[in-house]
């Protein structure tokens, strides 16, 4: 039955157009609908520091922040961000001028072959910026408490960026330093 | 992903109508499960209209001192509420539970309540799934079922429903409500939102077609110490093996839901009844009828020594 349904209504491909700004600058894109953003960015747009690991929300690596909150940008729709503002890897900072997280990153030795770092970049500014706006996690130990970046929570909030590599407790010193100097 | 074409909603009733005219259509919100079952082909929709932009995100207090959380609040913010976090603590701590937290940020509240299994057979297109293909047979009976189902589950399907909030949701009595496709609105208790799979498990839903979710509402809250216990393979970012979701009062009554055992949140009146009385009985009533398969027997002794734990913590902490 759903075979035949499938069969019925198969269509041709389609196209939408499309706006945002990516990293402070505007763009617009005719893109086929079932362009995802992650899609969008590297196949489209070039900017290929975000990178696809699973491409099913499993790994992280392609962790950007839409309009200021990280997501995942292999499990949305490219389409579906009219207006939105997304900040990507590139948008962090410069090879001169390094976000103060990415060289922690560097000072802590925070990767080896580097592949999950865009993202783990993006979801661990994102994480501070959480416990910073009062977002509870599952390792919050009262939920009437603000948060704090304990290792616990810095732990139990990075658990969406899988590393091969095995750099956790090296990401997680980054982190640490990084809060400590926001606070 | 096969082709689709692309609307952005502008109201709840256009979306609604528009859903119920056009063939295999499909809403998106979050996306975050939509999307991967895409890729999959699983979902193969040819038409989706996004939800995104609709006046449907907001918390609201109820006339009757409850809560109204909008379709399409996301589980961050629904987990971060202030009234969420002191008055249904139960809810908070099943949504942080959950998935990850760039997942959070996009999943909504509707879209939570109508994500599909993860079982692994459903997954895998090479397999046959009543669930995904009616009528093609199951491949989890007999495979590898340690994850699945031990109650509620019928001869021809054993996958769980996944979701964390849902079952914090059915402790507290939730309510879903609907908009249709002729305009009417609806309220579908969330007891029985969520179907059981008897011949039909690909019906997963009270929802008919086109039926917009609008909102979810909470009754009034209850007070007692609250507590979401998720037992999995992993400490985060896994899927429950058996979660407990409980309110507990001082006199010892309560009530209790489970997670990860069932087609739905699965809570059963005369268990609630049990509270008093301890973890051993109300795990009797809540798995009266179980049938474990060889690889998820053990399920069912989790479950009451969950129970134990969480029941034990409400004491320590009253």
């Amino acid at each position: 039955m759903i075979d035949t349904q499938v069969a019925i209504t198969a269509i041709e491909p389609s196209t939408a157009t499309v706006s945002f700004e990516i990293n402070g600058t505007r763009c617009e894109l005719v893109l086929d609908t079932r362009t995802t953003l992650l899609d969008a960015l590297r196949e489209h747009l070039h900017l290929t520091g975000t990178k696809k690991g699973c491409d099913h929300g499993q790994c992280g690596a392609c962790t950007v922040l839409l309009n200021g909150v990280r997501i995942n940008s292999c499990l949305t729709l490219a389409v579906m961000h009219e207006g939105d503002k997304i900040t990507t890897i590139e948008g962090l900072g410069t090879l001169d001028n390094l976000h103060p997280m990415q060289a922690a990153f560097i000072k802590h030795d925070g990767f080896q072959c580097g592949y999950c770092t865009p993202g783990q970049l993006c979801s661990a500014l994102a994480v501070l910026g959480e416990i910073k706006a009062d977002i509870p996690s599952h390792v919050t130990a009262d939920l009437t408490v603000k948060p704090q970046a304990t290792d616990a929570e810095l732990r139990e909030r990075m658990s969406g960026n899988i590393c091969r590599c095995g750099a956790y407790s090296n990401i997680l010193e980054a982190i640490r330093e990084v809060a400590g100097e926001g606070a | 992903m096969k082709p689709f074409t692309f609307e952005r909603a502008t109201t709840p009733a256009a979306a609604a109508a528009t859903a119920a005219r056009t063939p295999n259509a499909k809403f998106i919100a979050g996306g975050t499960n939509l999307l991967d079952l895409m890729k999959l082909q699983i979902e193969t929709p040819a038409h989706v209209i996004d939800l995104t932009r609709l006046d449907l995100d907001r918390i609201e207090d109820t006339s009757d001192g409850g809560l109204r959380i909008g379709a399409l609040v996301t589980n961050t913010n629904l987990a971060a509420h202030g009234r969420v976090r002191r008055e249904y603590g139960v809810l908070s701590r099943a949504v942080v539970a959950g998935a990850s937290g760039q997942l959070r940020n996009k999943a909504t509240t509707a879209g939570n309540l109508l994500q599909r299994t993860r079982c692994p057979y459903f997954y895998d297109t090479n397999q046959p799934c009543n669930k995904r293909r009616p009528g093609s047979g199951c491949a989890a009976i007999g495979g590898v079922s340690r994850q699945l189902a031990v109650i509620g589950s019928s001869e021809v399907c054993i996958a769980t429903n996944p979701s964390d909030m849902a079952v914090a949701m059915r402790a507290l009595d939730a309510t879903v409500e609907t908009l249709r496709p002729d305009g009417s609105a609806r309220a579908i208790p969330i007891a029985d939102f969520h179907r059981l799979p008897g011949s039909t498990p690909h019906i997963e839903t009270a929802l008919t077609p086109g039926e917009l979710i609008t909102s979810v509402t909470l009754p009034k809250p209850i007070g007692g110490k609250q507590i979401y216990r998720k037992v999995r393979d992993r400490a985060s970012y896994a899927f429950a093996l058996v979660s407990v979701a409980v309110v507990i009062h001082p006199d010892g009554s309560g009530r209790v839901a489970l997670g990860g055992i069932a087609p739905k949140p699965w809570r059963v009146a005369a268990a609630d009844a049990e509270m008093p009385r301890g973890s051993k009985a109300v795990a009797m009533q809540l798995l009266a009828g179980a049938k474990p398969t060889r690889d998820n027997t053990f399920k069912l002794r989790l479950v009451e020594r969950t129970l134990a734990a969480v029941m034990a913590d409400a004491k320590a902490s009253a």
